[in-house]
């Protein structure tokens, strides 16, 4: 088992330095580095800088080295000191910037795999036992309605319906009294009546998928000869869906955080942009517009590095769930 | 002990025991039938496949005859007319003649709000017609036109059968300019994302070893990234000052771009899957070369499921350019797109005033996502008619 | 002899399919008897398996049961089960604690995901009542009864760590833990090596036998039905078309059916009339030496040097020109793996496969070089063991057979056209059949055509690998008298590979006898069924049921262990 985890942590380097160094390539892809940006910025506020200045900043930054050289010392900085760069819209370290938003949006990713789970779990089963009822073909078409919505969509939709039947908007995490409020009860409360929103918005499509996903296998492990061996035992029936086809097809459930969490977080990303929730995903864009991309590169690495974290856990889940895993 | 049965049924019988689900039914044959005359009928048989297959057409002859289908030009503003509700088609005047006619508006002034709104005022009648003259548009760039489906027969009345937006351009006529940029980029998208798979899949599948090692780390590291990050920070770094057209062409490569993935994954394992048939080691030892291998035999078992997984990445790739464009880091006006209709949708306020703007290009997303989705589902699930 | 313990009155059983209604089982009635074991036989399709499964009430959907009565006397009462609702309480009682079930993939019965000791307590718990510690330790002492060692250690292990014997032996405990009235065994070995069927149907029968069980035994082996079964259905159809006891069924059969099942059945016992023997120009055509296929063995992921495991140790052979050679093995004695190796669609990983061309000149296989392989495999032909997987589904017959004659070039249309009609001719198909697809046929129809594509380039050499094991016995001894015809007219040589010890015997001059990679032993055919020297070949052959009721052999057999031998 832990050899198998050790196999799997060693497997991920590769993985790891391929998306650094993707993440690498957009904060480079614009034309001109952040330099000129900071150049014409301050030319249009009237107080352009001189050449000299301009150099000195550029050796300072490692701008003139060879692009290999930069990438090696961005990863230095972050691997060793934690250092991801400097933002210039904010005028500060990247990471003093980054570390809150990263919280919320893991808290939120993981929140709405939660509800995935929770949800697609009895649905499909049920799905799957009932195949062709009435019952299946209405989850079926709410499925493929999830499916087909983007979350933005889905997001505004929702915000429109409860300000014409709550008459109130729903944008952000907190009512605006608990914002700056310390942390009590009631702002809990609050809290969560913000979060349902946007846990829906972001886990709709992932459940759907998973619903679909599930039903799919659990048919496929109904016809199992294991399952009528479990009959013949005269288990009750739901025991023996319970205890062996539903064991086996949790499976692809596990091993579904493997493309289901990348998803939530770009479902995290983009409704948080609409409903205002302050996690990375307004910060990104704002860092992308203004063409600030250390804070922007590092936002998409380090989201990255969170659905890699989740594939591991997902491995690890499955090697416990699964003897046949864990003993090869 | 049991006696045994009499042996009256001496004549041995020569098959199993079968009869037809109504009496008089004989089954059919498809012994001499191919694989796309079985495929045709297993997708046939999928009433709501067929009938999204219609609606994808349907769409896609809205794209093509855009500039004839619209009332209107997409970017004509009326000012006087900002955020002028939809109208609805009547057949019969109040005076009971048939004419068919909308309504005209009327200016309210909001006394709390202090803001100019329009209602639809009944008493104004503005007839329209069929193939009626109008604002005159290029074809396709090609050759001049004034007719259009449906329009006032008096050009100069407003129209609006779904709305205005806040600079008093027509609804309907922007949906369906943008029907053409949204439905072309998802089949573009698709084009280049197959080439992407297929190139890079062929090349993994046929040299093997480490090359295949290689892509298959990088499709792995490209699909555990999240998608809208990236999206966003490729697309971001288009510059400002390209050219609409030169933005349509790279939003639709970053779409495509990440799209691939999937696809080289699914055609990949099915070209595995099948290299160690039976049937295609049979091939080899006919004395096939690998070309004619693949070719011959690999490749036709493939095509159908290819289809259906195109067929079902055109929904993501047409989300994408919607969630772009509506982000502004994708296509922007003067380009109309759904996702660039959208962005008009952005807040709460907008949305207030004038839901139309977001329930109608929604709905066109919609749409065109749900068809695409019934619609591969069915490919694929016609696409091996062989599995029992 | 006292009353029945279950009878099965006019059962029939129907399937709603898509394009028809299939009567799977029409009227079909039998008892069974304490102590005594009915075997219900039958080719595939004959509704054999579904009636056993009917008697649990699990036939899955879409079948129903449209008539019948399913009558368990136990304790004194009679119980009909066939009125009850499938998951009714009354049914749940029935099975597995009055009627167990035996099935005929263990591997696939078993859960993976749970250790076989938790399999079987959950019946001892859910039937017996007893508490997780007893039920466990009565799981131990189960184990212990059908001879797994270590049952303690066992009993927490999972089904993957089980050989296939082994996993029916629990299979087997898990049945008859309740002390079910009943036992039914569908196609029990049908799966397993043939000195591990020859174990398991000891066990069964002795278990049986000591607790005085009904056995109703599913299976389309003749030879397993006489030397276990008491009485014997044949079934076809759907219809039970013969019954008795089971000398009369083999000394005395009534029914034509029953008949052309004996004859298909001892036809295969001894050697073929027709046997070609040796012809054209003797001398060996192909000659295999020492030819081995190691894998593994290299460098594991973390350093860790894997296990090497030789499928194929060091094999040296000689296919003489009109010549049937056999190789028979068990499952995992390397007889495929030779194959493959001698056509170089596995690479040897060393050793050399001399053939002799048409010119008479020596032709080094492993050295040849892309396009020479081309020509060798014109030469040298494949029959596959599926009918199914081997064609393929989106070419028509005429397609598929005239496939060789396209890449070899030097054919018009018409010619090819021509060609195929005479090969399908010679199969005994009707060249009209060339414009349909394979779907349209039948396993035994698709290895004749699969047979036709062997044939199009007149080839010199034909491998068969396992090419009947798919076929039901009828057809079986068809498809061999088919393809000793063709040897009769055309001049060929034949490598058949195969578990099946009679289809060998009854198709092959010599017979090679593979163990574990090595070969064990060579001779006539003859000698090797009858009085092989080596120590396995002895075990493997007389572990082969007989199909004679009046001398069952396989109780009295040799058996081999092969940790026990003298390593050579």
């Amino acid at each position: 088992m832990l050899s198998y985890i050790l196999k799997r942590l060693v497997y991920m380097i590769p993985t790891l330095i391929g998306m650094s160094i993707i993440s690498f390539a957009i904060i480079q892809l614009p034309p001109g580095d952040y330099l000129t940006s900071l150049m014409s910025t301050l030319a249009d506020g009237g107080a352009p800088i001189d050449a000299a200045t301009v150099e000195r900043l550029r050796s300072q930054y490692g701008l003139d080295q060879p692009i290999w050289l930069q990438y090696g010392k961005w990863m230095a900085g972050i691997l060793f000191r934690g250092d991801f760069g400097f933002s210039f819209e904010w005028n500060q370290p990247v990471a003093e910037v980054i570390w809150s938003r990263m919280g919320s949006t893991l808290a939120l990713s993981f929140a709405a795999l939660l509800f995935v789970w929770a949800v697609s779990l009895p649905i499909g089963i049920y799905s799957a036992v009932r195949r062709h009822s009435v019952g299946d073909y209405v989850f079926t078409f709410l499925g493929f309605i999830g499916l087909a919505v983007p979350n933005f969509i889905f997001a505004l939709t929702l915000m429109y319906v409860s300000f014409r039947v709550f008459g109130q908007s729903v944008g952000g995490l907190y009512s605006p009294e608990y914002v700056d409020a310390p942390w009590s009860w009631a702002k809990l409360w609050d809290l969560i009546m913000h979060l349902w929103i946007p846990i829906i918005v972001i886990g709709t499509s992932g459940t759907a998928a998973m619903i679909r996903i599930l039903r799919a296998n659990l048919t496929d492990e109904l016809a199992k000869p294991y399952v009528t061996t479990a009959r013949a035992k005269g288990l009750p029936e739901y025991k023996v869906i319970v205890k062996y086809p539903v064991r086996i097809a949790l499976n692809p459930f596990v091993s579904a955080i493997g493309w289901v969490l990348p998803e939530l977080v770009s479902g995290v990303t983009i409704t948080a942009i609409v409903l205002n929730l302050p996690t990375a995903g307004p910060l990104l864009l704002r860092a992308l517009v203004a063409q600030d991309m250390y804070l922007a590169g590092s936002f998409i690495l380090l989201l990255s590095v969170l659905t890699l974290a989740g594939m591991l856990v997902s491995d690890i889940l499955l090697a416990l769930l699964d003897p046949r895993i864990r003993f090869n | 002990m049991t006696m045994t049965p009499s042996l009256d049924d001496a004549v041995l019988e020569d098959g199993p025991a079968i009869s037809g689900l109504k009496p008089g039914l004989a089954p059919t044959s498809d012994a001499a039938a191919g694989q796309w005359t079985l495929i045709a009928r297993k997708f046939l048989a999928q009433k709501l496949a067929v009938f999204c297959g219609g609606v994808i057409l349907a769409l896609y002859l809205v794209a093509a005859l855009a500039e004839f289908l619209a009332p209107g030009l997409p970017d004509t503003s009326r000012a006087q007319f900002t955020y002028a509700p939809p109208q609805s088609i009547g057949l019969f005047t109040p005076e009971g003649t048939f004419q068919p006619h909308i309504k005209g508006y009327k200016v309210e002034i909001d006394q709390e709000a202090l803001r100019r709104t329009f209602v639809v005022d009944d008493s104004i009648v503005v007839p329209i017609g069929f193939f009626v003259e109008g604002p005159a548009y290029k074809f396709w760039g090609l050759f001049e036109s004034n007719r259009h489906l449906m329009g006032p027969l008096d050009p100069t009345q407003p129209m609006y059968l779904l709305g205005a937006d806040r600079l008093g351009r027509d609804l309907l006529s922007r949906l369906i300019y943008g029907t053409r940029i949204s439905m072309s980029i998802g089949l573009i998208g698709v084009c280049l994302s197959l080439m992407l798979g297929v190139v890079l899949g062929s090349i993994s599948g046929y040299f093997g070893g480490w090359i295949d090692t290689v892509v298959q780390r990088i499709i792995e590291v490209v699909s555990a990234m999240p998608t809208i990050p990236l999206w966003l920070g490729l697309a971001a770094a288009i510059p400002l000052t390209w050219s609409p057209v030169q933005v349509y062409f790279v939003i639709t490569v970053i779409v495509s771009l990440l799209g691939w993935t999937g696809l080289a994954r699914e055609v990949r394992g099915r070209f595995f899957a099948l290299r160690n048939e039976d049937f295609v080691t049979a091939a080899k030892l006919d004395g096939s070369s690998e070309r004619r291998v693949i070719f011959r035999h690999i490749l036709p078992s493939l095509t159908s499921h290819i289809l259906a997984v195109v067929t079902l990445a055109v929904p993501s790739m047409i989300i994408a350019e919607t969630s772009l464009s509506f982000l502004g880091v994708g296509l922007k006006a003067p380009v109309v797109s759904w996702g660039v209709l959208l962005q008009d949708a952005q807040n709460i306020r907008s949305i207030s005033t004038a839901p139309w703007l977001l329930i109608w290009p929604s709905l066109a997303v919609v749409i065109a996502v749900l068809s695409f989705n019934f619609f591969g589902d069915g490919l694929r699930d016609a696409a091996d008619p062989y599995e029992s | 002899m006292d009353s029945p313990i279950l009878s099965v009155e006019d059962l029939s059983l129907d399937f709603h399919l898509r394009t028809h209604i299939l009567h799977a089982v029409r009227n079909v009635s039998f008892d069974l008897y304490r102590g005594r074991t009915l075997a219900l036989v039958g080719e595939s399709g004959s509704g054999k398996s579904v009636t056993a499964r009917a008697l649990l009430r699990i036939v899955d959907r879409p079948g129903q049961m449209v008539g019948g009565r399913i009558l368990l006397r136990t304790d004194h009462i009679e119980l009909d089960l066939a009125p009850l609702a499938a998951n009714s309480r009354e049914v749940r009682a029935v099975r597995g604690a009055r009627i167990g079930l035996i099935f005929q993939e263990p591997m696939a019965s078993l859960s993976p995901v749970h250790t076989i000791g938790s399999q079987i307590d959950e019946m001892l718990r859910l039937h017996a009542g007893l508490d997780k510690k007893a039920a466990r330790a009565r799981t131990i002492e189960l184990l212990g009864q059908v001879e797994i060692p270590n049952p303690a250690e066992m009993a927490d292990r999972y089904t993957f760590e089980f050989s296939g014997g082994m996993r029916q032996r629990a299979m087997i405990a898990m049945a008859l833990a309740c002390n079910p009235d009943v036992l039914i065994a569908d196609e029990p070995t049908t799966a397993l090596d043939v000195t591990t069927q020859a174990e398991i149907l000891d066990l069964i029968k002795r278990l049986q036998v000591e607790r005085g069980m009904a056995m109703l035994l599913i299976t389309h082996d003749m030879g397993v039905v006489a030397e276990v079964a008491d009485d014997v259905a044949v079934m076809r159809f759907g219809k039970i078309v013969e019954q008795g006891s089971v000398d009369d069924i083999f000394h005395a059969p009534r029914h034509p059916y029953t008949k052309r099942l004996l004859a298909s059945t001892l036809k295969l016992e001894q050697a073929a009339e027709v046997r070609a023997g040796q012809r054209g120009e003797p001398g060996p055509i192909l000659t295999i030496r020492n030819l081995a296929k190691t894998y593994g063995g290299a460098k594991g992921f973390l350093g860790t040097s894997k296990f090497a495991v030789k499928a194929v140790d060091d094999v040296s052979l000689t296919l003489n020109a009109g010549e049937n050679l056999g190789i028979v093995g068990e499952s995992g004695s390397g007889k495929t793996t030779l194959g493959r190796l001698i056509l170089r669609t596995v690479e040897p990983s060393s050793g050399q496969v001399l053939y002799k061309d048409r010119q008479g000149r020596d032709v080094d296989v492993t050295a040849l070089s892309k396009s020479g392989l081309r020509k060798f495999h014109a030469d040298v032909r494949l029959i596959f063991q599926d009918p199914f997987a081997s064609l393929n589904p989106r070419m028509t017959i005429g397609q598929i057979v005239g496939d060789p004659l396209v890449v070899a070039g030097g054919h018009t249309a018409r010619q090819i056209q021509e060609k195929v009609a005479e090969l399908l001719g010679l199969v005994g198909l009707d060249p009209a059949v060339m414009e349909r697809y394979p779907h349209a046929f039948s396993g035994g129809q698709r290895q004749r055509i699969g047979i036709a594509r062997a044939l199009a380039l007149d080839p010199r050499v034909v491998i068969a690998d396992e090419a009947t094991s798919a076929l039901d016995v009828s057809i079986r001894s068809q498809i061999l008298d088919l393809l000793l015809d063709i040897q009769q007219r055309l001049d060929l040589s034949f490598i058949f590979i195969s578990h099946d010890i009679s289809v060998v015997r009854y198709f092959c001059d010599r017979v090679a006898v593979m163990h574990r990679g090595k070969v064990v032993e060579v001779g006539p055919a003859d000698k090797i069924c009858t009085a092989p020297d080596a120590d396995y070949t002895r075990a493997l052959i007389s572990a082969v049921p007989n199909p004679d009721p009046r001398h069952k052999r396989m109780l009295h057999r040799t058996r081999f262990n092969p940790d026990l031998q003298p390593t050579a």
